[in-house]
């Protein structure tokens, strides 16, 4: 070390003393910005396009219907039909109704108002499915809903 | 090397080693969440009391049938075009009473952007990403027209503020003088946007 490149001085080492403290950094920035997915899902959700999006804000305000066709894996089983999923099962368009009032009582009773219900539903799917959904929600008066889509040019969806 | 005093130095070189292993960790299981799309209300149950008459002229109908293909006015449409025709038929302002709008003042049209209504009716075998891209349409139209007079009176996008101001961590007094002017523009043109059931043939 000494008479490396037998230079006058030594080279001092590097201090890695602050490496730990860049990573935690970087770990916490991480860990505050996603969320670990919460359910798995049962059904392909490949959500469509659109450009004209308004953001979500507040995850504990939101109530979610996923509806797709079943998972390759399942789809022996379930065959090809559209299905919808609720939490971790998949449900009838009947229980829709239930489902959404059983989460409506878990909030607080001052959010109450302001819950939305997003719709996940599947570029494939028929209109059918989810106006029967609608037709649900309906009658149990929650009538905000968000149809959840990716932000990009939506007449990449007719494609 | 004999010690002197004190503690020796706790050996902290495998510190970043399991700080990396926990950021992998997090990168890996969780996914940012795509949380944004199209806001509707639906319609309540109850009918309204009174039957309101609407003039057909003030109704801007668009059927989508279970092909995909669009019919706007009785007329087939490419969903290219609907935009367009959309905000035309909004801004037509035949009744010459809308003072900011820049459309044909076409007899056959609507009279007033506060009173058009956009009608959505589609097949039980549309796709869904049909659907949404209507919607999309439907609703852009509306806020290219807001966004423009939105740009005129504040010199900034109606989006932008309507984002803004629905944002949980925009301080509260710049919330209010927000809501002002989003409810300003709002009311030019007021977003009527109705659907009705959906038909099975």
């Amino acid at each position: 070390m000494r008479n490396f490149r037998n230079n006058k001085s030594k080279l001092p080492a590097i201090s890695t003393a602050s490496l730990p403290d860049i990573v935690f950094m970087l770990l916490f920035f991480f860990m505050t910005v996603t969320t670990i997915k919460d359910n798995t899902l049962l059904v392909d959700n490949n959500l469509p396009n659109a450009t004209e999006v308004k953001k979500l804000e507040k995850k504990d305000r939101i109530i979610e219907i996923f509806v797709g066709k079943p998972a390759p894996e399942l789809a022996s089983v379930l065959g090809s039909e559209p299905k919808i999923q609720l939490d971790d099962r998949l449900a009838s368009v009947t229980e829709v109704s239930t489902y959404v009032l059983s989460e409506l009582a878990k909030k607080p009773e001052s959010i109450r108002n302001y819950v939305t219900v997003s719709l996940k539903v599947d570029k494939e799917v028929k209109v059918g499915v989810v106006s029967d959904i609608k037709e649900e929600l309906r009658k149990v008066n929650l009538l905000k809903v968000n149809y959840t889509t990716y932000e990009g040019d939506a007449f990449r969806n007719m494609q | 090397m004999p010690r002197r005093k004190g503690a020796p130095e706790v050996n902290a070189g495998s510190m970043a080693d399991i700080a990396f292993l926990l950021l992998i960790f997090f990168l890996v299981t969780t996914t940012i969440e795509t949380d944004a799309g199209l806001d509707r209300m639906l319609p309540p149950m109850e009918p309204p009391e009174e039957d309101v008459v609407i003039k057909q002229k003030n109704i801007f109908t668009v059927n989508i049938n279970k092909n995909g293909q669009l019919l706007v006015e009785d007329e087939l449409m490419d969903l290219k075009n609907l935009r367009k025709a959309a905000m035309d038929f909004l801004e037509n302002g035949a009744d010459g009473s809308c003072n900011y709008c820049k459309g044909r003042k076409d007899e056959s049209s609507s009279d007033n952007p506060t009173k058009a209504i956009i009608s959505l009716k589609n097949d039980r075998e549309t796709k869904y990403s049909t659907y949404i891209t209507v919607q999309n349409e439907l609703v852009g139209a509306y806020n290219d027209l807001r966004n423009r007079e939105s740009q005129k009176s504040f010199g900034r996008d109606f989006t932008d503020m309507e984002a803004e101001y629905l944002n949980p961590e925009t301080p509260s007094n710049v919330r209010d003088d927000l809501k002002d002017k989003v409810k300003q523009i709002q009311d030019k043109f007021p977003q009527k946007l109705s659907e009705a059931e959906t038909t099975s043939n």
